[in-house]
């Protein structure tokens, strides 16, 4: 127990020192890694907990993205309240997409279509859409003032997003805690056994889902205030729900630090590809991408975390 | 009208080669329940295996889809056996993650060596017409698709009648009675996905003559398959046929009104309307 706090109290003072310590290159890489596993630990609640595989995530980041930067561009209002708005309009669409997909018993495979879909369906209205800028995307103009959460330098950004998976993994982790993280478990383990016992699974679904959507949206804001740059083709791309989705899948789902070890293992890899193969051909670097993230799935099938605890318990011999 | 009548003729033609890039999904699918995310991209190496041919060799682009079946019939069976095979075990959705890694791969492959400019090959016959009435007809569409449905009708052939066809079909509709027969579900498998992988590399040659292409053209085709075989009924052979051919007719029905960049948008909304109101597909038995 000593052992454990102990261990705590130096990764929590390990983060909050780190940034100062590093070059500007380096905090930006660890606010992407915050901020990925971010969204992966937001993915987590409804791809690793509920089983329900999501690869529209896009969707919703994006409605958080843009309805507090539109909100902030025409009306002047705060992000830090205009991320409530997108979270907001972020759920109504995630219960919409859930209501299809749940009511008429979509599972697997057809499930993660709905998701495409939508995303891509979201994606062409927004391309079309003139208060979103269309094609040439939405610039955000940048005014260091932090109630516009908008931040000097990086250490800033640093600590916003350490606070966001903070609070997110912390979410998980009552959510595991929980009833409801029960009743999701058996939802992914045995849907039809689990009805059969009197889950409400169509209701818990959804919960998850408004949960995972509402998270993601939240971390839409902090990446249009970090990139004051959105365009659909990026942010509501199909790759970039994939981005969100393998982190969590990389470090293990439906286990609170999977989602975090799975962005961290991906950053190295992706900063390692770029570094070393950037004055390669042009795509050298994604190919390689491409390789590690096959190589990492055939020697780690079940994940990061799980992989990890399994070595642990082995070496210790302990069962916990 | 004309524009309207114009619009479905040309959309149903280039539906031939989309109902073939479908079947292959369709099967991949339906017996290793892999969701290919690499589609596309396998389509997208049939091209430019096809281009490559033409312009090192002058080979025609339908004289090289029997190159590209080969070619990707062994890209296919590779995977299977060499990578997918070897995960059977672990959580499903790790098998996703494989095929996306795959997908990085090839689309990057292909941007190394034949770079980021849109191609395609330009025949002697590639802007031949022929006119009934108002309505252009052009030839290599017309070509493109009597082949694609010949290469569709040879498949169906194949899994009703051989054996080989036959040990496919029975992993597909129930593995653990195919293993009890003593079927080598690990060979069928690679079959499978060769055969798969073969179809929708014959679709890809088979488009080069009219339709332009990039290395990431990969992920449009990628996404239409799964569309056209929720659409059409997921394992269902003539469900993806039928998925196929309505679904060129909407994008190019939807491009004329709607705006062109907005096409897509009509095929994800038919899309979502038969997941709600037929969950199987349109000739889907079950699901």
């Amino acid at each position: 127990m000593i052992g454990r706090v102990l261990l705590g109290a130096g990764v929590v003072s390990l983060l909050l020192a780190l940034p100062y310590w590093v070059s500007s290159v380096w905090q930006n890489l660890l606010i992407t890694t915050f901020y990925y596993a971010y969204l992966a630990q937001a993915w987590n609640i409804l791809g690793g907990y509920a089983g329900q595989l999501s690869l529209g995530h896009a969707a919703f980041f994006s409605i958080g993205a843009y309805t507090s930067a539109v909100l902030a561009i025409q009306l002047g209002v705060s992000p830090w309240l205009g991320m409530f708005v997108g979270a907001l309009l972020a759920v109504l669409l995630s219960l919409g997409i859930g209501y299809l997909g749940f009511r008429f018993g979509l599972r697997g495979f057809y499930f993660v279509l709905l998701t495409v879909a939508s995303a891509e369906i979201c994606r062409l209205i927004a391309l079309h859409l003139p208060i979103l800028g269309g094609y040439t995307g939405l610039f955000i103009n940048f005014t260091p003032n932090p109630w516009q959460f908008q931040f000097q330098g990086k250490i800033p950004y640093y600590f916003v997003s350490l606070g966001f998976l903070g609070a997110a993994s912390l979410v998980v982790w009552l959510i595991q805690r929980s009833k409801l993280g029960v009743y999701l478990v058996a939802i992914r383990d045995d849907e039809d056994a689990s009805e059969a016992l009197g889950v409400n699974t169509f209701r818990y679904k959804m919960l998850a889902y408004a949960a995972s959507a509402a998270l993601t949206a939240f971390g839409g804001t902090f990446y249009a205030y970090y990139q004051f740059y959105l365009q659909p083709n990026t942010v509501l791309n199909l790759n970039h729900s994939v981005d969100i989705m393998i982190r969590a899948i990389v470090g293990g789902t439906g286990t609170i630090l999977g989602p975090i070890l799975g962005s961290f293992l991906l950053e190295v890899l992706g900063e390692f590809s770029r570094t070393v193969f950037a004055g390669g051909a042009a795509g050298l670097n994604v190919l390689i991408y491409g390789v590690l993230l096959i190589v990492v799935v055939l020697f780690l099938p079940r994940g990061v975390y799980p992989t990890l605890i399994a070595l642990v318990r082995r070496v210790t011999g302990r069962q916990a | 009208m004309a524009l309207y009548i114009q619009a479905v003729v040309n959309g149903f033609l280039l539906g031939g080669v989309y109902s073939l890039m479908a079947l292959g999904l369709s099967l991949i699918f339906g017996v290793m329940r892999v969701i290919n995310f690499a589609h596309g991209d396998m389509m997208v190496w049939g091209m430019y295996l096809s281009l490559w041919l033409f312009l090192s060799l002058g080979v025609d682009p339908y004289l090289s889809i029997l190159a590209s079946a080969i070619v990707l019939f062994l890209v296919g069976a590779a995977v299977q056996r060499g990578l997918l095979n070897r995960i059977l075990e672990a959580p499903h959705e790790m098998q996703i993650l494989l095929m996306l890694g795959l997908a990085m791969v090839m689309e990057n492959g292909a941007l190394m060596l034949f770079g980021p400019d849109p191609q395609r090959i330009n025949t002697s016959y590639g802007l031949a017409t022929a006119w009934v009435g108002p309505i252009v007809f052009d030839l290599p569409r017309v070509v493109t698709f009597a082949m694609a449905f010949v290469v569709a009708f040879l498949l169906y052939i194949f899994l009703r009648r051989t054996d080989m066809g036959r040990m496919i079909r029975a992993a597909s509709d129930n593995q653990v009675g195919a293993l009890l027969v003593g079927t080598d579900i690990l060979k069928v498998f690679a079959l499978a996905f060769g055969i798969g992988a073969a179809c929708v590399g014959v679709a890809g040659s088979l488009m080069t003559p009219f339709f332009p292409f990039t290395p990431s053209s990969g992920l449009f085709f990628t996404v239409t398959s799964f569309n056209i075989v929720v659409i059409g009924g997921m394992g269902s052979l003539l469900g993806a046929v039928v998925g196929g051919l309505l679904v060129g007719v909407s994008e190019s029905v939807g491009a004329v009104v709607l705006v062109p960049s907005l096409k897509e948008i009509v095929t994800f909304i038919l899309m979502v309307v038969i997941l709600i109101f037929r969950p199987q597909g349109l000739l889907g038995g079950r699901r």
